[in-house]
């Protein structure tokens, strides 16, 4: 093997292939490919937030010049999906092409294909929408109060999990060790919805091929799930599917999402032409997901010697109209939710709660950036109500190897009590001789 | 106007991967006719240097030089499955993957070679620079290209190899939340020292010294990248980013870069940096995922920073000038710098 040897090539600053291309414009990007006779498609969007569709005209789009056709919900073979489904998880929930409502601003209602990209917008726009306004929820708490609008077909705002109504996590009795304590410290945190803002927006070229398949120029962060979803809603065998990607102008999270391939795959097949389906960056901004903005309350019991010995955390994500990855993100979330502390006892409940906003899903560090903003400035507001040092307080109850994480799960190979010395020493901060002596393996556990 | 400084810290933690569902990749890896080596896969590169690093773990692996090694990546007609590049997963499921599928190759290679150098298979290697030698024997040794024509056009045989890493599906327990949500967790801490003024409310963020702990920097210079991209967006983050500005409220949400606000050149810090090397135990090389993790320290320490400077905790992001004012209204002064 050779790992017991020098390495040759791993630990060296190879230039990276494609950045002479990415710097110079040479790299082909998906808005870089075209075909002949290809056709643009854009969609019409919901104008209000909530709304009931009584009816969609498509008489004034039909006249504009270049028009090619439009899809509805009627066209999609399986139009109300969730993207997890392949992992199993229930129930579908979003729909392609909306159906008889509309529960976000800019949701989508139906796809114009035209010859030109400036005439499907043109024809997107005169399309006559029938709306009527419903009432509508923004905020979280607002959303899971007794009478908020429901905004799910299901009936509540909030996702099920195994029959709980929030991600649940269990470690110890924080309520009575809470009740034992000397101090109780609380905090409220809110995070902000983000925009992933790649240079390059969402899209795709989808081509219809001779042979009966289709081949989807995507780029996607996921080339198997978007395949296999797509495949899914469109009712067809995988194998009629080809996807090409593979090069990306920055995802962070967002391109995960699968909105764009099914629709152009579908308008492809239809139309028998390539078609092109790229976001503008308004539709980047308002239209795809964001990171949700999580509500976070933590509140913690604390000995006068400054020992936390509980701690407690509600969070209400804001998964905006439809799950997408949030059910998921709301589970990385509990798992993270204390912090990488080791405290005796902790309980955890993540509400993963729907709202007439535009959808939330996956982006960088997506649950654990939440939890980590979080839990990072309770520390300090401990430190300061205590009036402990926040460098000794976070070394003192830093995870070790052998500790368990609430979850259950041992810590083996962690390395934090090294970091937070390093960024010490870095910043010039000097810790006191007991903190600079301790490890990440000063924990006897039995391990080798 | 009066300048106020503060210094704030955090530390985070971030997993490896995650586990819904099951969480395999698969590599291919083969030999061309000249010795050149393919490695086969539909991960998909974000902009980050994936294909790079990739390159650089089959290449470690086959014991072959790094411009030899090419990667074909993003296609379903031709690539094995991956799940995609997203839970900090890319480099540590598609590494070990390309791990196993090399060493498979590898071992093809120096079959075929023990045959040429008539030689036993487990007394060559190779010397990085694109051939093979028979151990103490420094002038017995044939190319890795000899090698692969040998391969392909006298003894017929296939200089390849497969490859998977999957981390198995872990059922989580509804009533506790036991499960098993990761391979490895990297960490990090970050030291943010922050500028307020008092007048405008604008918070500029002086430095942000940050220590990651990482497993092994398998390419440092795409490390590099990932600190200084994750510090910048981190900072973003904190304190200029919002699609809602009235959260949740719908008003004013912004539709292009004009209206949505994030930090230029000029507004970027110092960012220095410490990289600790402590090897995971089932990274590819020891590597943990570093991706998402370095946009998370900067943003509660620059929280921290600015709640050290102006005595008061702003806990609702971002932190915006208006939100800074808010809270002075309400604060003591820490500490005064003219």
């Amino acid at each position: 093997m050779n790992h017991a040897k020098p390495f040759n090539v791993i630990g060296r600053a190879h230039e990276r292939r494609d950045g002479r291309g990415h710097v110079t414009g040479t790299t082909v990007y998906v808005d870089d490919i075209g075909f002949p006779r290809m056709c643009y498609l854009k969609m019409v969007r919901n104008p209000l937030v909530h709304a009931r569709i009584r009816g969609i005209d498509f008489s004034e789009a039909e006249q504009v010049p270049g028009f090619v056709t439009a899809l509805t919900a009627r066209d999609v073979p399986k139009n109300v999906y969730t993207i997890l489904c392949l992992i199993g998880v229930e129930p579908d929930d979003e729909p392609v092409l909306a159906e008889d409502r509309v529960r976000y601003r800019g949701e989508q209602i139906a796809a114009v294909v035209a010859e030109t990209e400036a005439a499907a917008a043109e024809a997107a726009a005169k399309v006559r929408l029938d709306l009527e306004e419903l009432p509508h929820v923004l905020d979280v708490e607002e959303a899971l109060a007794p009478g908020a609008p429901v905004v799910t077909h299901w009936g509540t705002n909030h996702f099920v999990y195994e029959g709980h109504h929030c991600r649940r996590l269990r470690y110890g009795d924080a309520e009575s060790a809470r009740e034992r304590a000397d101090h109780v410290v609380s905090g409220r945190y809110q995070m902000s919805p983000i925009e992933h803002a790649p240079v390059e927006t969402t899209g795709c070229v989808a081509k219809p091929e001779a042979d009966g398949r289709v081949t989807v120029y995507t780029n996607t962060q996921a080339i198997y799930f978007s395949l296999d979803n797509t495949a899914l809603i469109l009712g067809l065998p995988p194998h009629r599917l080809h996807f090409v990607g593979g090069t990306v102008g920055g995802g962070f999270g967002g391109k995960v999402d699968v909105m764009v391939e099914p629709i152009a795959a579908l308008a492809a097949m239809r139309t028998g032409r390539p078609v092109k389906y790229m976001y503008t960056r308004p539709e980047e901004m308002r239209i795809s997901s964001t990171r949700s903005a999580a509500r976070i309350y933590i509140r913690d019991g604390v000995m006068a010697d400054g020992t936390i010995v509980s701690r407690e955390v509600t969070t209400y994500h804001d998964a905006g109209a439809y799950s997408r990855h949030s059910p998921y993100g709301c589970t990385k979330h509990a798992a993270n939710a204390a912090g990488p502390y080791t405290i005796p006892n902790v309980s955890v409940d993540v509400h993963c709660v729907y709202t007439n906003r535009q959808p939330s899903s996956a982006m960088r560090g997506f649950g654990v950036t939440e939890a980590s903003f979080a839990v990072e400035m309770q520390m300090d507001r401990v430190a300061r109500e205590l009036d402990l040092d926040p460098w000794e307080l976070r070394l003192h109850h830093a995870y070790r190897n052998g500790d368990e994480r609430p979850y259950r799960k041992r810590t083996e190979d962690a390395s934090l009590v090294e970091a937070i010395q390093a960024a010490a020493t870095l910043a010039g901060v000097e810790l006191a001789p007991e903190l600079h002596a301790m490890s990440s393996n000063d924990r006897d556990w039995g391990a080798e | 106007m009066t300048l106020l400084r503060g210094r704030g810290m955090a530390a985070v933690n971030y997993p490896t991967g995650m586990n819904l569902g099951g969480d395999p990749t698969q590599a291919l890896v083969h030999a061309t006719t000249t010795g050149a080596f393919v490695i086969t896969l539909s991960s998909v590169d974000l902009g980050q240097g994936l294909k790079t690093v990739l390159a650089q773990i089959g290449a470690e692996t086959l014991g072959v030089p790094f411009d030899t090694v090419m990667v074909d990546t993003g296609d379903s007609d031709t690539g094995p499955h991956c799940m995609g590049t997203f839970a900090s997963r890319a480099t540590h499921r598609a590494g070990n993957a390309i791990i196993q599928a090399a060493e498979e190759a590898r071992r093809a290679m120096l079959d075929v070679a023990a045959e040429e150098l008539e030689a036993a298979p487990e007394d060559l290697d190779t010397d990085g620079e694109g051939n093979i030698v028979v151990a103490g024997v420094p002038d017995k040794r044939i190319s890795v290209m000899d090698v692969a024509l040998a391969a392909h056009f006298k003894q017929g045989r296939t200089i390849s190899g497969r490859g998977l890493y999957m981390k198995p599906k872990s059922d989580l327990d509804p009533e506790t939340g036991a499960m098993d949500p990761d391979s490895t967790e990297a960490h990090a801490c970050t030291v943010a020292d922050v500028e307020v003024d008092t007048e405008t409310g604008q918070v500029r963020v002086l430095s942000l010294k940050s220590a990651y702990e990482i497993g092994k920097a398998l390419n440092p210079a795409l490390v590099e990248g990932q600190i200084t991209g994750g510090a910048w967006m981190g900072m973003s983050h904190a304190l200029y980013e919002t699609t809602a500005p009235y959260y949740p409220a719908l008003d004013h949400s912004p539709g292009d870069f004009n209206n949505y606000l994030m930090p230029g050149a000029a507004e970027l810090p110092e960012i220095e940096s410490t990289v600790l090397e402590m090897a995971s135990a089932n990274g590819p090389f020891g590597a943990k995922g570093v991706g998402e993790m370095t946009a998370n320290s900067p943003i509660p320490a620059i929280a921290n920073a600015v709640a050290d400077a102006i005595g008061v905790q702003i806990t609702d992001l971002p932190i915006t000038p208006e939100k800074v004012l808010r809270a002075l209204e309400q604060a003591e002064p820490a500490e005064v710098v003219l």
